[in-house]
Parts: structure tokens; C-alpha cells; sequence
């Protein structure tokens, strides 16, 4: 492999034949597997918290997504009952301000868990941009996505690349929908209501409201585009990286598949 | 101050029994949502106060703000209003012209300096220092200027006054300006609308009339009795909403039941306005009781927001026109086609690795 240096973290001191008996049992352990076990290593980066709220957000948002696109194109009208009877769109509604609601005590959530969780826990809410380091790394992972490098380096938390889409996704992305969400929000709920006097500087500022509606209607597109990426880059990733992806955010360990230095 | 009749005086003068006052009093009430209590103290006022005088001007304008107006339903309010403002200055409505309108404006505004209300129906335009819209000789803006120097207070006639309008549409060649982006130093009541509805217009008058000060206004700057609530809150088509039964197709089974028009680009979601609380032509309709979505007549640039019958805005930034949806699905196809190319050159790759290493 070119480029890469060969020095491991860790020399054997015992060959693995000598160790992992346990392995050894079922036979079916050849002897770069347990070459491969010893060398492997893991970092302990999400805490629960951060895993709980990013699969609880990732529901909260495929609910909004879908409830939102029905709140703009709704169903065909449908003839259940007279119109007393029936709250087809009412639900559905619901449902949005309901999701919507749960991403937001979320994502204070989260916020807090910046400042008590461990340092991982606070990556997502600030770019390194006077860093010019942090650029360069930046280009090389970019460089990485465009087939242009052989192989990528090791991260711990987000790689550059994916550090700066978090941030303008869901940190400003969220904050965004929020926002928008909840003056909509204060527009049903009335003048001189709590979310009117929290949220309805929004419209204020926006001055029509249905340009309120079309920005958090674009939004709408921006997360989507977001998720398509983010899921995709992780599988990839997950695949074709040097560390685990997927699992991390379930058990929270980042393992890592070979031993070496950069 | 004393030389200044009260409203009372211009009334009887004007032939009105006590017994039309009284019940414009309750009328008045009613309409300002205000309790029974509060219908003495409104004759009281009208009968003490000396009366507020109003300065009417007109800049770029259709003027159906007037039309509006002098077709106030309740015809009391209409009479009573009117004959109060005709004795001041308004240069549609007057009987005098020319020279001798020009005289009683300079008049009037000499006379109750820092006393009257000004307001203006229609805007000025700015560009080529204002000719695009003479009055009197003179450019409109400099006569909105002067007027405005003297007032108490400014009421904003109108989509025109309050927003611009249509003479403000993109790419507005007249840099046609609403009032509240010249005249920046007295208290503005934005009374928006094409036309506003003519019992709002009457009730935003008789308010500060009788109560000598500015009813409570919205973040906007608009009257909040009238303009604190979207067509769509009040709209009596609301329940097929809620129930997601809509009018698919113009003249299609369910438009004939009556079904809510959202799926028509009913702009009721995002118009704040009384239309379908106070509704127009004495109560008669209004819009969306005869079929036909809000077009969102009375909010900021309606004319620059697309079509009528699109709820959203149509976004013109990508040189053709687009809709949200159409950008995001768009945007989002190819996003997807690129995931899927990236993760095939990904998986010809790895193999290729692969062939290299085996
Ligand atoms: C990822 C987050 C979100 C997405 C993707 C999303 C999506 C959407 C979409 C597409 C619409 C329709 C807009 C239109 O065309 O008029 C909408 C409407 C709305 N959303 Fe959201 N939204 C999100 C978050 C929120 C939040 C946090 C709230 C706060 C409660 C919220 C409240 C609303 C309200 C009140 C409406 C207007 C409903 C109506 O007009 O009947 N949204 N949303
Ligand atoms: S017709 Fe318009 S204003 Fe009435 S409920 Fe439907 S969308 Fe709302
Ligand atoms: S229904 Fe809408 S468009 Fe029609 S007059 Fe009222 S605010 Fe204007």
C-alpha cells in the first residue's frame, strides 16, 4: 500500500496463536482473525444521551417530513363522514406539531449534553474555521469522496467533511426549522399566546407569511437532501473506512480496523 | 382649541337626530367589540371632545381605498364619518377644486397643526424626484411631507400606503415607496388591503376619533381588532380543512359542496385580515364564499408573490419560475442520482483494489 506508513500502534508480543483460547474454540478462527482481534481497537464516543437523541431526532424528522409534505400537498379529499366527523388533516397536523415538539425538547436536549457529556458530545455545534489545519484535513477527506485519495485517515468523532455538514444541517438546519416551525406555529396559536410572544418577532421580520411558509418549505428540502447524504455516507463509510459507523451510534464505540498510524 | 366644534355639533348641523347619534354611538360599540358600558362614554366624548380633524390625501393610487369607503354598509358610520372629513380635506371628495382646494388644504393643516390626522390613500414614487405623480403642481411625495409635518397621526390607506402595491410590483420603474419608508417620525396605522373593507376603514377612524388615540397595533403596525387573525381562523369553509376535504378541480363536485379551495392556492393560511368575519358589501360574501380563494390582497408584496392560485411563493432566483416543491424535487433527484453513481464508482473501485491485491 502506498503512502502508508507501517509501524503499529502496538507490536505483538505474543502470537495470536497463543492467545484468545476462547476464540480458538468453535474452529472456525484462522490466524488472521486473531491477528485481526488483537489489532483492533475501539473509542468510547457517544454516550448514551447522544445516541438516544439521534435516533429519536431521526424519527421526529421522518415524521415532520412526511406530515409536512401532506400539510402542503394533501391527500385526495376523502368522503369518511360529514366534515364534523372527520379530521384527516387535523391528524396529520397533529402529528407534525407533536413531532415538532419533541425534536425541539430535543434538541435543548442535546444542547445541554454539550456541556455535560463527554468532548464528542460538543463537535457538532461549532467549526473550526480559523483552523487551517482543519481545512486542509477538510480537502484531503473531500479529496477521499472524489476517488482521489487511496485511503482515508482515522476519526474519532465526524471527519471534516462530515463535522461541517452536521453543523449547517442540523445545528443551524434545526435551529431553522424550529424557528420557522414554531412562528407558523404562533400564527394558528394567536396573537399574545406564549409561542406568539417567543416566536412571532419571526414573521414580523419575514412580514408575509406565506413567505414564512415557503422558507420552512424549503427547509423542508434542505434536511431532505441532508438525510439522503448523511445515510449514504455513513453505509459508505461503514464500509470503505478505516472505523466502524453505523454501530458506533448504537453501542457508541468507534472501532477501528487496523492498527496503524494515519 | 375652543373654536372647534364637537362631533356632536357637526352632526346636528349636519341634520342628524340625537336619537341616529345614540345609535351610531352603539353601533360604534359594537363594531370596536367594545361592552354596552361603553356606548355613553362614547356619546359623552363625541359630544365634549372638540373634534379631530382629518387631512385625506391621495398618491399613486386606483383609488378603491375611496370607493371602498363611501360604500361603508352601516350608512350611519358612512354619513357620519364622511361629513366629518369632507369639512377638512380630502381632494377626491370635496366640493372645491383647483386653487381653492389647494387654499383649504394649506388651511386646514395651518389651522389644526399637530391636531389632525393624515391620511393618505396611495404611496409615492421617488424616482426622477417624485414626477411620476403630480398634485396640486407638485410632486406627491413633497406634499405627503408637508401634510405629514403637522400630524398627530398617519393612517396608511390600503395595500398601496401600507406595502406598495401594485405600482411597487418588481421591478417598480416608479420606485413607488409606502408611507412608512418616507415619512419615518410619526406614529403610522397600516390599514391594509385592495381595497381595505370599508367597516374596517370606518371603525380604525371612528376609534381614534372618539377615543383620541391610536388603536392597538399589531407587530406590523396594523389595527389588531381587525387584522390580528388569518382569513383562514375564521373561515367558515375551516371544518373541510380539518377534515381534508378540498376542491380538487375548479367547478368539480366538491367545489359545488362547498369544500375548502386550499388545494386552489387559497392564500387564506397566510392573510391576516376580518374578511371572513366582517365580510364585504354589508355582509353580504366575501371571496371564498363565492368560490374563490383569498388572493391575499392585504399582505406585504402580493403582487410579487406568483401566481394567485399557488399558496407558496414562486421563486424566480433560478431564472425560470419554480416552486418549492419543484426546486426540492429537483434538487433531491439529483442528489439521489448522485448517490447512487458515487456508490458505484465506489464498489468498481473496491473491487478493482481487490484485483490488484488478489
Ligand atoms: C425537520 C423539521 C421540519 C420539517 C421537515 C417540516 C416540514 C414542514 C412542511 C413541508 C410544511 C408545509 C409548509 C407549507 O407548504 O405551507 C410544514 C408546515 C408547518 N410546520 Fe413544519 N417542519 C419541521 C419542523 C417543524 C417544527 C419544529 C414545528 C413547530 C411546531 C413545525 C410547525 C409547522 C407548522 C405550524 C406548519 C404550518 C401548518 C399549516 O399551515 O397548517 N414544523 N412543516
Ligand atoms: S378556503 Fe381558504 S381560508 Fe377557508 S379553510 Fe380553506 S384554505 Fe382556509
Ligand atoms: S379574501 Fe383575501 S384577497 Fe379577498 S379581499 Fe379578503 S384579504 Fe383580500
Amino acid at each position: 500500500m502506498k503512502g502508508v506508513s507501517d509501524e503499529r500502534i502496538n507490536a505483538p508480543v505474543r502470537g495470536p496463536d497463543e492467545i484468545f483460547e476462547a476464540s480458538r474454540l468453535t474452529g472456525d478462527a484462522t490466524r488472521e482473525d486473531l491477528e485481526s482481534i488483537r489489532r483492533r481497537t475501539s473509542v468510547y464516543v457517544y454516550e448514551a444521551p447522544v445516541r438516544v437523541w439521534h435516533w429519536v431526532n431521526a424519527l421526529a424528522i421522518t415524521i415532520l417530513v412526511v406530515t409536512g409534505y401532506l400539510i402542503a400537498s394533501p391527500l385526495p379529499s376523502m368522503q369518511i363522514g360529514e366534515a364534523t366527523d372527520q379530521f384527516v388533516m387535523g391528524y396529520i397536523r397533529f402529528a407534525h406539531f407533536a413531532a415538532g415538539v419533541v425534536m425541539s425538547v430535543g434538541f435543548f436536549g442535546r444542547i445541554y449534553w454539550a456541556f455535560v457529556g463527554n468532548r464528542h458530545a460538543w463537535q457538532m455545534f461549532y467549526i473550526p474555521i480559523f483552523n487551517k489545519r482543519y481545512w486542509k484535513e477538510f480537502v484531503f477527506e473531500l479529496r477521499w469522496y472524489f476517488f482521489l485519495e487511496e485511503e482515508p485517515k482515522k476519526y474519532i468523532g465526524h471527519n471534516p467533511l462530515a463535522h461541517a455538514a452536521m453543523f449547517t444541517f442540523i445545528t443551524l438546519g434545526i435551529t431553522f426549522m424550529m424557528i420557522t416551525g414554531w412562528a407558523l406555529y404562533a400564527e394558528g396559536a394567536g396573537q399574545g399566546g406564549v409561542t406568539d410572544s417567543l416566536f412571532g418577532w419571526v414573521l414580523g421580520y419575514v412580514q408575509n407569511s406565506q413567505r414564512l411558509h415557503t422558507l420552512h418549505h424549503l427547509g423542508m428540502w434542505a434536511i431532505v437532501i441532508f438525510a439522503i447524504i448523511h445515510i449514504y455516507a455513513a453505509v459508505r463509510e461503514d464500509v470503505m473506512s478505516r472505523q466502524s459507523m453505523v454501530s458506533t451510534m448504537i453501542s457508541g464505540h468507534r472501532t477501528f480496523k487496523d492498527d496503524r498510524i494515519e | 382649541m375652543s373654536d372647534i366644534e364637537t362631533f356632536y355639533d357637526v352632526m346636528r348641523r349636519q341634520g342628524i337626530t340625537r336619537r341616529s347619534f345614540m345609535k351610531f354611538c352603539s353601533l360604534t360599540a359594537a363594531a370596536l367589540g367594545l361592552g354596552p358600558s361603553f356606548v355613553p362614554k362614547i356619546a359623552e366624548a363625541m359630544e365634549t371632545k372638540p373634534r379631530t380633524p382629518v387631512v385625506w390625501v391621495h398618491g399613486l393610487e386606483c383609488t378603491c381605498c375611496s370607493e371602498s369607503f363611501i360604500r361603508s354598509a352601516h350608512p350611519l358610520a358612512k354619513d357620519v364619518v364622511l361629513s366629518m372629513i369632507s369639512l377638512d380635506y380630502d381632494d377626491t371628495l370635496m366640493a372645491a377644486a383647483g386653487h381653492a382646494a389647494e387654499a383649504a388644504f394649506e388651511e386646514t393643516i395651518a389651522k389644526y397643526k399637530g391636531n389632525y390626522i393624515l391620511a393618505v390613500e396611495g404611496n409615492p414614487p421617488l424616482n426622477e424626484d417624485g414626477m411620476f405623480c403630480i398634485t396640486g403642481g407638485k410632486p406627491f411625495v413633497e406634499k405627503l411631507r408637508h401634510a405629514a409635518e403637522g400630524a398627530k397621526a398617519i393612517i396608511s390607506w390600503g395595500a398601496c400606503a401600507s406595502y406598495g402595491c401594485v405600482q411597487a410590483a418588481a421591478p417598480n420603474p416608479t420606485r413607488a415607496t409606502p408611507v412608512h419608508k418616507v415619512i419615518t417620525d410619526k406614529p403610522i396605522i397600516k390599514v391594509p388591503g385592495c381595497p381595505p373593507i370599508a367597516e374596517v376603514m370606518t371603525g380604525v377612524i371612528t376609534y381614534m376619533l372618539t377615543f383620541d388615540r391610536m388603536p392597538e397595533l399589531d407587530r406590523q403596525g396594523r389595527p389588531a381588532m381587525f387584522y390580528s387573525q388569518r382569513i383562514h381562523d375564521k373561515c367558515y369553509r375551516r371544518p373541510h380543512f380539518d377534515a381534508g376535504q378540498f376542491v380538487e378541480h375548479w367547478d368539480d363536485e366538491n367545489a359545488r359542496k362547498g369544500y375548502c379551495l386550499y388545494k386552489m392556492g387559497c392564500k387564506g393560511p397566510t392573510t391576516y385580515n376580518a374578511c371572513s368575519t366582517v365580510r364585504w358589501n354589508g355582509g353580504v360574501s366575501f371571496p371564498i364564499q363565492s368560490g374563490h380563494g383569498c388572493i391575499g390582497c392585504s399582505e406585504d408584496g402580493f403582487w410579487d408573490q406568483g401566481s394567485f392560485y399557488d399558496r407558496l411563493t414562486t421563486i424566480k432566483q433560478f431564472g425560470i419560475e419554480a416552486t418549492a416543491d419543484k426546486i426540492g424535487w429537483t434538487a433531491t433527484g439529483l442528489v439521489g442520482a448522485g448517490v447512487a453513481a458515487h456508490a458505484a464508482v465506489s464498489v468498481l473501485k473496491r473491487a478493482q483494489k481487490k484485483n490488484e491485491e488478489a
